[in-house]
């Protein structure tokens, strides 16, 4: 989820000059509120502005929250939205994925008392559930969309049934490894004692890490989609499927490929969320619900979209729960109201 | 799991009344939140009721009781959907409903559209369910959320030495009650409440309200419960919170104390109050302990049964035990049963229990200190016991009344 990520696919530094050339009063606008937030977050604030806006810990851990919980609806809708990308298929089972990927987690977890290594399994297991998908269902009904939307519909019921009577409607918590468990002292001052000296931000180190996590997927998908060969491939493909099967391109075992890996993000999502939050019965459709809401913002199909798209919708769930905690919830829909209003295509749409 | 127990519930209940085909059945329908937040809690429950039958058995004369359990997930609407579709459906004469306080409200004003049917609390908590316009076919054999934190915050002021907290809570109303009953009590000893804040019940994501938490206070009170406490703790570890924490009934409780992880290590050392303590020494209650240690094997129950269990438990008590003594006559709109259970004395193991003229409990509450066994198990110790705990928590009616009735601001941090 880096800034890199964050570009339109092969533009990039150009694409911001030209933003500026052609509208420099909102890029005027952009840089003052950027510059704004930047003094927020660095700035001692002064008093008149905590006693108008609260303590600026508080308001740095919110944004900080945000960000991290940006990073995982980014692993789960980034998978969503590349699935959607190649294959125009929307897959409403992708919550199903990402809980399965939380069980598997949490049962390699215990199992074995390792932590990475759950992430590894659940990818792995759900890739697995990924690909006996596409090929035993969404090839039998290529370019269907409705179809396919009926039967994923289905199949998320079904598999919700069958993970309630394996795994019950328990609340399931993946162990946080020893080393990650406790806060870091990041330096960035929140107040100044009375003797002068500051006071820094103490911040959750395994939210740290997860966050840098995704970031590092986000950065890795970006370069795979515009650095390699395959990446080339599944861009053209994007652009126009038929084009690229008529010049011998294998597009099926593509497809099996993309459908592989945008499920395997999903499970991997699955651990993240069982270690920081945890994993029930019902947090199938909650998280289907922020994907859905995620690439409806940001653009359906767009990479860098989702990217953008997480980060607004977890900084607006946790600013929201602080500012505004009984409407925090209608936050998010407001945004997508906004959006589907002002742009319908998404941000980042192409 | 739950879908297990409840299989095997139908499965005998089936085989019940294969057995008894010409015998005269009572048909009770029994709900519990078996999804969502409190899934934990509505299994527990189911333990304590599946005990209570196996401690007075389900025979009254020589009819039988039939039960039929429905899932909520401690919505209002969910629990309604539940009550409605048992009477409608399942054509059941009782009702031991429900388990959460919003829930209880919502069947409460149910239980008017039903006046010719008897509808006991399993043991849902919040004040207004029975102090605002009682249901006359309505009875609650537990106390409120304000009666169990009786106690709670003398303690806190006076031994701890707790001079200024901070609350956070589920918003809804059997927490507005919890803090409406710890308020009152430690403001009236001399505390000062600076701060409380809500949060929606089945939040996941708490950072952002632990890093909001005031720093300045000698004690932050926690008024959560089963998942969504599980997920607070958890974070508040991982953030390196280190302040004194004070607890709701449903957090100190085996509900949270057993749970999965280390997080609940946090709770060491914590004060709370409630209906129940682990560790009373009363022969009853020690007897419960055991009948309810017997009735599962110990990985599918807590070590100690829950306030949820005990809840479940006395409720039921009072369902068979009203019945005996009326035989299980409900003719006439069922007006023996009524009359004899607004009468009912219970010797529940948490204490004795009598209702009051809205058909309220008035009990015996505990104030509790969570303590590790030393071999990593945690259990609440009794510091406290109050007898007589009534709904207006000792105040004359009047003064009462004009506190106000619990919501996110009531009452004022004042004397009373």
């Amino acid at each position: 989820m880096g800034a890199s990520a964050r570009r339109p696919l092969g533009s990039g530094v150009a694409g911001v000059t030209r933003f500026i050339e052609r509208h420099p009063a909102w890029a005027l606008l952009a840089i003052l509120a950027v510059a704004f937030l930047l003094w927020l977050i660095f700035a001692i604030w002064p008093p008149g502005l905590e006693e108008a806006f609260g303590r600026k810990k508080v308001f740095l851990n919110a944004v900080f929250n945000g960000i991290t919980l940006g990073g995982l609806y980014f692993l789960v809708a980034s998978g969503f939205t590349l699935i959607f990308g190649l294959m125009r298929n929307v897959n409403l089972a992708h919550g199903s994925l990402y809980l399965f990927g939380g069980y598997v987690g949490y049962v390699i977890s215990t199992w074995t008392g390792s932590w990475i290594l759950s992430f590894i399994v659940a990818f792995i297991a759900v890739a697995l559930v990924g690909v006996v998908l596409q090929i035993a269902v969404f090839r039998r009904m290529e370019g269907q969309e409705l179809r396919q939307t009926m039967v994923t519909i289905g199949l998320s019921i079904v598999f919700a049934d069958l993970m309630l009577s394996a795994f019950g409607g328990d609340f399931y918590q993946i162990q946080t490894p020893r080393w990650l468990i406790g806060p870091l002292e990041l330096p960035l001052a929140t107040a100044v004692k009375s003797s002068g000296e500051p006071v820094y931000l103490q911040y959750p180190i395994v939210r740290l890490v997860i966050f840098a996590a995704s970031v590092v997927i986000g950065v890795a998908m970006w370069l795979a989609l515009n650095r390699t060969r395959i990446g080339m491939i599944i861009r053209a493909g994007v652009d126009d499927r038929d084009i690229l099967a008529a010049t011998g391109v294998r597009v099926q075992l593509v497809f099996v490929l993309v459908f592989a890996l945008g499920a395997g993000l999903a499970g991997i999502a699955g651990v993240v969320g069982g270690t920081f939050q945890s994993i029930s019965y019902g947090e199938d459709t909650r998280f289907l619900l922020a994907s859905l809401v995620v690439v409806i913002v940001g653009g359906m199909g767009s990479i860098p979209g989702a990217a953008l798209g997480a980060l607004i919708i977890g900084l607006a769930e946790q600013l929201g729960s602080v500012y505004i905690p009984t409407y925090a919830i209608a936050v998010t829909f407001l945004i997508m109201v906004l959006v589907l209003a002002l742009r319908p295509q998404g941000l980042l749409a192409r | 799991m739950w879908k297990g127990s409840l299989g095997l519930i139908a499965l005998t209940s089936l085989l019940a009344s294969g057995a008894a085909v010409a015998q005269e059945k009572i048909k009770v329908g029994v709900t519990a939140t078996l999804e969502g937040t409190y899934t934990v809690l509505g299994e527990d429950g189911i333990r304590g009721f599946q005990t209570a039958l196996n401690t007075y058995g389900k025979k009254v004369g020589d009819k039988e009781i039939e039960f039929v359990i429905a899932s909520t997930d401690a919505t209002p609407d969910s629990a309604v959907r539940a009550v409605r579709k048992l009477i409608e459906q399942d054509k059941v004469q009782i009702l031991l409903s429900p388990l959460s306080g919003d829930e209880g409200i919502a069947v409460k004003n149910f239980a008017k559209t039903h006046p010719e049917l008897t509808f006991i609390n399993a043991a849902s908590g919040a004040q207004e369910t029975t102090y605002v316009d009682p249901a006359p076919n309505f009875f609650r054999y537990n106390m409120d959320g304000a009666q169990w934190q009786v106690g709670l915050g003398k303690y806190a002021y006076e031994t701890k030495g707790y001079k200024k907290i901070a609350t956070i809570g589920e918003d809804y109303s059997f927490v507005y009650t919890q803090v409406f009953g710890l308020v009152l009590d430690f403001c009236g000893a001399g505390g000062q409440v600076t701060n409380r804040q809500w949060v929606p019940l089945g939040t996941k994501d708490f950072a952002s309200v632990i890093a909001a938490l005031p720093d300045d206070v000698d004690a932050i009170y926690l008024g959560l419960g089963g998942a969504d406490a599980v997920n607070f703790l958890n974070q508040y570890q991982q953030a390196g919170g280190k302040a004194h924490l004070m607890g709701g009934s449903i957090l100190v409780d085996q509900t949270i104390l057993s749970a999965k992880g280390s997080a609940k290590n946090a709770l060491i050392g914590t004060i709370a109050a409630s209906g129940q303590a682990d560790t009373w020494e009363d022969p009853g209650w020690q007897k419960f302990v055991k009948a309810y240690q017997d009735s599962f094997p110990p990985e599918k129950r807590f070590p100690s049964p829950s306030l949820l269990a005990t809840n479940y438990y006395g409720s039921t008590m009072a369902l068979i035990l009203g019945l005996r003594q009326v035989n299980g006559d409900l003719s006439n709109n069922q007006s023996k049963l009524k009359e004899t259970l607004a009468k009912l004395e219970l010797d529940a193991p948490n204490g004795k229990i009598k209702l009051d003229s809205n058909r309220q409990a008035i009990g015996t509450n505990f104030v509790t200190e969570v303590v590790d066994d030393g071999k990593g198990a945690l259990f609440s110790k009794v510091v406290k016991v109050i007898p007589n705990v009534n709904q207006t928590l000792g105040y004359d009616q009047a003064v009462f009344a004009k506190i106000g009735l619990p919501s996110r601001t009531v009452p004022e941090c004042k004397k009373y």
